[in-house]
Parts: C-alpha cells; structure tokens; sequence
C-alpha cells in the first residue's frame, strides 16, 4: 500500500494484472495517443501528512476575518444566524453525507424522508402548494423561475425590480442571456421599488414581474399591489424571499405569488465564504409540472408501507435531455438537510421568536440612529437598513476593523447614487452591547 | 400514530413517522440569545397586512427526539461509509475525514464573501491555489471556480463559446454535438444555453462514429460536447482526428470532466486539444455527494476563452497577497452568487494536497486497474458488449439473464439484499439491459471480490430460482414502491389532514 486511500497490495495487483492478461498497468492507458500521453509528473505541490496540512491550512483560515474574531453587521444575503448544536451532527453522519442522490429509493428513504419533510417546510413558510428538493442557491433559483416563467407564458421579457439582490439580478441576465430573454430593470424609490414604474414596464408581453420581499436594503416591499400589476397583464409572480422573515411575515402564497424562490442559508448554514448555500424553489401546484429541480413524493410499497422516491421524472435531464425544463442535475441535499434539521429545532414558536429577535434588534438600532440625527434610508425593516455616513464606506470599514467590527455593505458598489450608504445588517445574535457600541463607533461618521 | 407510547425505533423495518406526526404542542430544540433590547409592538414597525395570521406549521420537538428523528433516517440511508457503491459515472469514492474538518475551520466556514479584500486573504489564497492546481491537472490556461455543479459548468462553458463566436461575429453557430451516450446534462445544458443539440452516433466499438461526426460539423457547428473516457468507460481513440475535424470546421471542443478520474497525469485534456473543461469536485476530488449535492463544477479553458470567464475572477497581484478582479469587460457575467461552492473546494484542494502528483498518477492507475478487473471476472457470465480494456468503469448487459426472464432492475434489487449498492442501470441508453459499474481506487480487492461473486450469484439464482430474485429485496426496510402512484397522483409535501384522519 502507498497511501492510506488506496488499499490495493502489491500482492493484490499482479493478482489482478494476471486475471486481466497483462503485465503492467501501463498496459491498460495504451488507447491513449502516444503524442499526447502525460509523460512527466505534475507540478502541483508534493502531498503532505495529515498532521502537517492540518497546521498548514489551519494557518491559513486564521489569515480571514470572521464573525469568530469580529463583531458582524454584515449581510447582503448572508446573514450571520444562531445555528443550533444539532444541526452539525446531523449533517455530519455519514449515512447521509458520503449517499447519493437517492435513486435506490429502498436504501435512501432516510435521505428521501428528510428531502420531503423539507419540501413541507418551505411549502408551509412560503405559503405555496409545493416546493422542490433545493436548487443551487437563492440567485440559480430566482433566475431559473425566469426561464420557466418564459417556458410557460411563451414572452421573452421579464421585469425585475433592482429591490432584488444585486447578484441575484446578475444571474439573472446570465441565464436570460442564454435564452434571449430581454430583462427590464425597475427603479427604487427610495428604498422600496417604485410600484408607478414598475406597473410601467410590465405588459402584455411579460412572462414574470420578480421581486424580493424583505428587499436588498431590508424593506418589506407591498407585495399586495405588486401582484396586481404582475397579473394585470397574466406575467407570473415571482417573489424571492429570505425564508427565515416569512415565519413572521404574511407569505407570498398569500398574496397570490405564482413561483417563491430564495435561500435557505438563513437556516443553519454558515456563511462559509459564499458557498455552498442553498436555494429553494416552491410554486402553486399549477406549475408543478414544469418545475426544475428534483421532486420527492409518497407512495407506498407493495405490502402498503408508506416511502418515497424521487418523482414526475419527467421533466429532468436524465429522462428528456434536451427537452428537459432545466438542465440542473446536483441539488444541495446536504445543505437541505442542515436546513431542515435548524428549523425542526426552531419549531413552529422558535422561527417567529428569531425572526422577531431580528426585526425588534434592527428597528432599535435604526430608531437609534435616527434619533442621534443619522439620515436612514427609511421603510418598515426586517433585519437591515441603510444608513447614510460621512465617507467612503470602504475607508469607514477599514477603520471600523481596528475596533472589532465588519461593518456593512457598501451600497455605492451597486449603484453610485448610494455612495456613503453603508447596508447594516442586524440579526438576533448581536447583543445590546455589541449594538450599541457600534452606533458609538458610528458617531464619527456621522453623516 | 400513537403517541402516548413514547419512542419507538422502527429504524430496521417499515415506515418511520414525519417529523411532523412527531410534533408535540409546546414542546422545542432552540435556544435564542435574549431579546435585550426593548420590545416595540410589532404593529408599530411593520403594517399589519404584512403580519403573517397563522404561524408556519414546523414541527414541535425537543432536542433529543429531533436526535433521535435524524439518526433514525441516517440508519434508513446507505452512503460510501456504509459500504461498496460501484455507481457507474458517479465516482462514490472513499470521502476523506480530514476534508470534513478543514471545511469546518472558523477561519473558513465563518467567513463572509463581501468582506474587503485584505480580511479575507485566506479564502482567496485557497481559491488562487486551487485554480493553479487544477490548470495544471487539466492542462488548461485559465479556471474559474465559480460553477455550482458539473450541469452548470457545462452551460457555464457553452456561453463562453457562444461569446466567443459572437465576438468574431460569427451568429450562425447554433449546434451543438452531443454523442448518443453522452451525460443528459449534455444536450440539456447545449439547450439552456441557446443552441441546438445534434446528436452523434457511436459505432460497435461504442466509440464515436468518426464517418457521422464529419457529415454533422459545418459552419453552424459551435462546439462538441465530448466525455473521455466517455459513458462507456472506453477512451476515444480517435481523439485527436475528432479535434481536427472540429476545429477545421471552426468548432470548439468541450470536455465533460465526469470521468477524469481515469486518466489524472495520464493524458489532460488541454493536451488532448479541448478548449473549454468542467470537473466534478464531488466526483474525482472527493467532495463527498451529500445525498444529492452541494456539488462544484469549476471549468478550465484556453486562452483564447479566457477574456469570457464569469466575473469575479481571483487574482494574484504583484507584492503576492490577493485580489477580487471585477473588472473583466467581455465576461459573459455572473453564474453563481459569491464565489462558487467554497465549502466544496477547501475539501477537493485537501484531497489534491492529501494525494500529491504521484497519488493522483495512482490514483487514475488503480481505478482504472479495478475496473478492468472486475470486467474480466464477470464477462464470463455476462454479456459483455465492448471487449477492449476499459478504462474507470465498465457497461455489461443483462441480455443473457432477460433471456430467463430476469432483468437487470431485478438483479439490482436483488444485490441490495446482499448489502450493496447496486451500478447505475439502464444508462447509457445504447446498450441494451445495461448494468454501468464503477469502483473507484479506494475500494480493496477482497470488496470487488464480493461483489463479483455475488452478482455471479445472482446470475445463477435467475436461472435456477428465477422468483427470489423477481420479487427482491426481501431485506430493505421497504420493498419495492410504486412509483407509478407517485407520478399521477403527486403527494410532495405532507398533507396536516392526515393526522386528523389518522387520530
């Protein structure tokens, strides 16, 4: 054995090679073209022991600041949230980590289980008929509801409110680029879309109007009257949502959305750089058919014992290739997981208290603010707000380091008008202290 | 369900209850920091049309019992640690212990993606890294790690082609060559991205017909869509006459790195003449499949592509600390929010680092070796529809065993009865009753031994005891279910009416 991955003996090869009929394993690349055979060895870094990596990548973690060494109020669509103890230890059993997707449904119903217990979760937050096993992330989502929106209306534009998360908007043109399918920005009005522009550029040839709800700088957009203008004209609406605000806010389902798409990153998943996160996909059962993404269901066994598969097939990749809705393949079951055990936890009571946690932490920092003269760029909040200071926000930021803090999002790298708008995020784990010695530190800067 | 009874494990047969018809008023598994602030009356900050009536039906459970729930469903799932996984194109290789903890370090795990520059130097030194290692792995100039799976890579690099012949105005290239045994991704990826999938044929020794590739290409051929070792497990032989007839016809060529595991210091695709390349972390570099992902699909390409790549890209600057580069005018845009699935790449960069070049040169030496010993020891007892070496995996058929009346979904069932997980079957699609199995190098040879003795088995229990393996398994926790019912009537979520029904 040469290393501890690789089992095989030599005893073990040239036992095999005989069976084979050969001598060497070289043998066995001899299909490869001479001219183009890898000859060499390849220079990437020579391995390292267990104990060595270890310290070595160690090393290099500690190289990044995080909410482990920094006091946070930073979110922009990752949020730094209580993750209960269990939610790792679930994850971390093997059984489900090292599986597949569940294809052998007889030997996966703890994975198969777990996937439709999540379906019913985000089902029940959302509001909606049904949701999908996980998408890739709330962006992938969102843009993917587009080119079914497209798909299923037969209109190649969609409108889209710039409330929608800057990189979710991104994606967005990314995937309707592919499909020539035009996008149309809609403004803000301060922070909220502006419902006069956007009842503007939503027409007969719509496919979707998509906003998001609370919104990028926090706000909780009417989704009431969005809804009219989206189905005035028959587009679809598509709101993407953070999911851990709908255990308190009125769901999108209840207000007559079509397609709810966002992250689940909220529940149970750490920051992590960005990814893997994990998006979620629900919509009325009308759509269900012509949904991406897998789908598990019940069924029964042929003594009557109630399990689950993975169903209506139909509409993926592996069966209908290039007649397929979508050409996703991977879901984010892990993740799924994480999410479902956090909010299994939470429970019915705990989502609402963290999710009040969140609005009450943020409005008292807000009104705060407000009081000590900072100009806000004012609505009803959920967990973030913008704040007007006095300079750069980069520069604030780098200052704001030296005293323990990662500041918020610098609102100019999305649109310059908001330069010196710093997005401040506030969730249920920054305590009264921590609060309040930020707006102290805010003082300097104020605007 | 009866409550009243307390908890009752029914993790080794039959059904187990939902979360759900295991929720009990009152009860819970959180603990909240307190509140701290003064509470304001909810009505004074958010309008009351905004307030949600009736809370979200989530489960009501203590923390033990959620334990309980979970381990309970873990034991009712099988994954590489549980045991032999020989799923053809899926790699289930061995997911290493040291990844898991590497990707949980704070340094890591706790970190922000829109933090500045200089506070997140250690992430983008992983990703910098990271990319350098895989350019030399794949023998490509350029990589973004940003793709969240291999199906999004696929598309991911199809946009930069379109871009590509765009730019040189060229509007016309609107197909894409898929062969008849490719991935489904393939042609479905082609289509997201706005071309038309043209399928090409294989021949009888399954590998691309040469003949029909050149009566395909011409000027509205963007790219082809090639895996090699392709679906079959068989290289293509003929892999540099296909990049020359490609690229005469002014076409590019995509390399489906689903089965690089094969060939790592063997032949790179860059070499072989590819111009764009998507890997699988969660397949040849061990990130571990997780039950259905998270995936990372990151792509490789020439430099003449490279000016498309989605933005951000991650650079080194002069004085070596690095940078998030989001000036790149001619990128085709953002394809994934951040950075892509770090989490994922920390795992297959441990395992790059854990191996070295001559443990990846071992690596693709053993799986190829275990493939093309199990394939000798069975091809005795079944049809075997490609003779030649294989390369990571190999197809067999069940053409002789239908014949008893006995077929390869069966004789899968059946092998769950022994504790295995059974190949991928009934793929690719050109090959009859097709059984696609495929070890992996981390598998020991008294392992393949007990697989192949076993489906031998199987074999003669279809000829001499056809019913045992018809009504297989006998020994799963549930038996075959129907997923008919599951199509035409869709339950996908849990109906709360069921407890009543049920009370």
């Amino acid at each position: 054995m040469s290393h501890r991955y690789l089992p095989l003996t030599e005893k073990d090869k040239n036992a095999m090679l005989e069976t084979i009929g050969i001598k060497d394993v070289s043998e066995l690349f001899e299909d490869i073209p001479e001219s183009v055979r890898f000859k060499g060895e390849l220079d990437i870094k020579e391995k390292k022991s267990e104990t060595s990596l270890l310290r070595e990548l160690t090393n290099i973690s500690k190289k990044n600041i995080t909410t482990e060494t920094h006091t946070s109020f930073l979110g922009a669509g990752v949020y730094d949230h209580y993750i209960p103890t269990v939610v790792d230890h679930v994850i971390s059993r093997s059984e489900f980590y090292t599986a597949y997707t569940p294809y052998q449904p007889e030997i996966s119903q703890g994975e198969l289980q777990a996937i439709f217990e999540f379906q019913t979760l985000i089902a029940e937050l959302t509001g909606m008929d049904v949701a999908n096993s996980s998408m890739y992330d709330g962006p992938t989502a969102f843009a993917e509801a587009a080119t079914m929106a497209a798909g299923q209306t037969k209109k190649k534009k969609v409108v889209v409110s710039k409330g929608v998360h800057y990189q979710a908007i991104e994606v967005l043109k990314t995937y309707c680029k592919g499909q020539n399918i035009e996008v149309v920005e809609v403004d803000l009005n301060g922070s909220y879309t502006d419902l006069e522009k956007l009842a503007e550029a939503s027409d007969e040839d719509t496919a979707a109007v998509m906003v998001q709800y609370p919104n990028f700088l926090g706000s909780i957009e009417d989704l009431e009257a969005m809804e009219e203008i989206a189905h005035k004209h028959k587009a679809l609406f598509v709101v993407n949502s953070n999911p851990l605000a709908l255990s308190l806010l009125t769901p999108p389902g209840e207000f007559g959305a079509d397609i709810v798409t966002g992250d689940t990153q909220v529940f149970g998943i750490p920051a992590q750089f960005g990814g893997p996160h994990c998006g979620y996909f629900a919509a009325t059962k009308k759509l269900m058919r012509k949904m991406p993404g897998r789908l598990i269901g019940q069924t029964q066994d042929d003594e009557g014992n109630r399990g689950f598969v993975l169903t209506l097939q139909a509409r993926e990749q592996h069966i209908r290739r290039d007649k397929a809705t979508s050409n996703i393949c991977s879901n984010q079951a892990l993740n799924a997981l994480a999410s479902s055990v956090a909010m299994s936890a939470l429970g019915k009571n705990g989502a609402v208290e963290m999710a009040e946690q969140n609005i009450q932490k943020t409005n008292y920092m807000k009104n705060k603010l407000k009081s000590a003269g900072f100009t806000i760029l004012d609505g009803q909040s959920f967990n973030e707000f913008a704040v007007k200071l006095s300079k750069d926000v980069d520069e604030i930021n780098d200052e704001l380091l030296e005293y323990g803090y990662i500041g918020g999002y610098n609102l100019e790298k999305v649109d310059a008008d908001f330069a010196g708008y710093m997005l401040v995020a506030v969730t249920e784990l920054r305590t009264k202290e921590e609060i309040d010695g930020f707006i102290e530190r805010l003082g300097e800067y104020n605007a | 369900m009866d409550l009243s009874k307390g908890w009752v494990n029914t993790m080794l047969k039959g059904s187990s209850p939902l979360i759900f018809e295991r929720s009990i008023e009152d009860r819970f598994a959180y603990s909240l920091p307190d509140l701290e602030v003064e509470k304001a009356d909810i009505s004074t900050i958010i309008d009351d049309k905004f307030v949600r009536k009736t809370k979200a039906e989530l489960p009501e459970i203590s923390e033990l019992d959620l334990m309980r729930h979970y381990t309970e469903l873990s034991n009712k799932n099988y994954g590489v640690d549980s045991g032999f996984y020989p799923l053809g194109s899926c790699t289930m290789k061995y997911n290493p212990k040291i990844n898991e903890k590497v990707a949980r370090m704070p340094g890591f795990a706790l970190s922000h993606p829109l933090q500045s520059d200089k506070t997140i130097q250690g992430s983008l030194e992983i990703v910098y890294d990271m990319q350098e290692h895989l350019k030399e792995i794949t023998g490509m100039d350029e990589i973004t790690l940003q793709p969240a799976a291999g199906a999004q890579g696929e598309w991911t690099a199809l946009m930069m082609i379109k871009a590509f012949h765009e730019d040189n105005g060229d509007f016309n290239r609107t197909k894409v060559i898929v062969p008849d045994s490719a991935h489904g991704t393939n042609p479905a990826s082609a289509v997201v991205a706005g071309f038309e999938a043209v399928t090409v044929k294989s021949n009888d020794k399954g590998l691309v017909d040469i003949e029909h590739l050149k009566s395909l290409v011409g000027d509205d051929t963007a790219a082809i869509m090639l895996t090699n070792p392709n679906t079959l497990g068989l290289f293509e032989e003929d892999i540099l006459e296909m990049r020359d007839i490609v690229h005469e016809a002014g076409g590019k060529l995509y390399y489906d790195g689903a089965n690089l595991n094969a060939i790592m210091a063997k032949v790179r695709p860059g070499d072989m003449g590819f111009d764009a390349v998507h890997l699988n972390l969660h397949k040849t570099f061990t990130g571990p499949h997780g039950g259905g992902g998270p995936g990372s699909g990151p792509i490789g390409v020439k430099s003449e592509l490279a000016k498309y790549l989605p933005k951000p890209i991650v650079v080194k600057n002069e004085d070596d600390s690095y940078k998030v580069e989001h000036d790149v005018p001619k990128s085709i845009g953002r394809v994934k929010p951040f950075f892509g699935n770090f989490g994922i790449f920390l795992r297959a960069y441990t395992y790059i680092r854990t191996m070295g070049p001559d443990g990846l040169k071992e690596v693709s030496e053993i799986a190829v070796l275990n493939a093309n010993y199990m394939m000798r020891r069975l091809e005795g007892t079944f049809e075997l529809p490609y003779k030649q070496h294989c390369k990571h995996e190999f197809v067999i058929s069940g053409s002789r065993q239908k014949k008893m009346g006995v077929r390869t979904l069966d004789m899968a069932k059946r092998l769950l009865d022994f504790g295995y997980h059974p190949p991928t079957i009934y793929f690719p699609l050109n090959v009859e009753e097709c059984m696609m199995i495929e070890p992996t190098e981390t598998e020991s040879k008294e392992t393949l031994d007990g697989f192949v003795d076993t489906l031998i088995g199987i074999s003669k229990e279809a000829e001499e005891d056809p019913d045992i393996v018809l009504e297989a398994p006998h020994t799963t926790v549930v038996g075959r279910l129907d997923e008919t019912q599951a199509a035409r009537k869709p339950v996908l979520r849990f109906q709360r009416d069921d407890i009543v029904e049920e009370k």
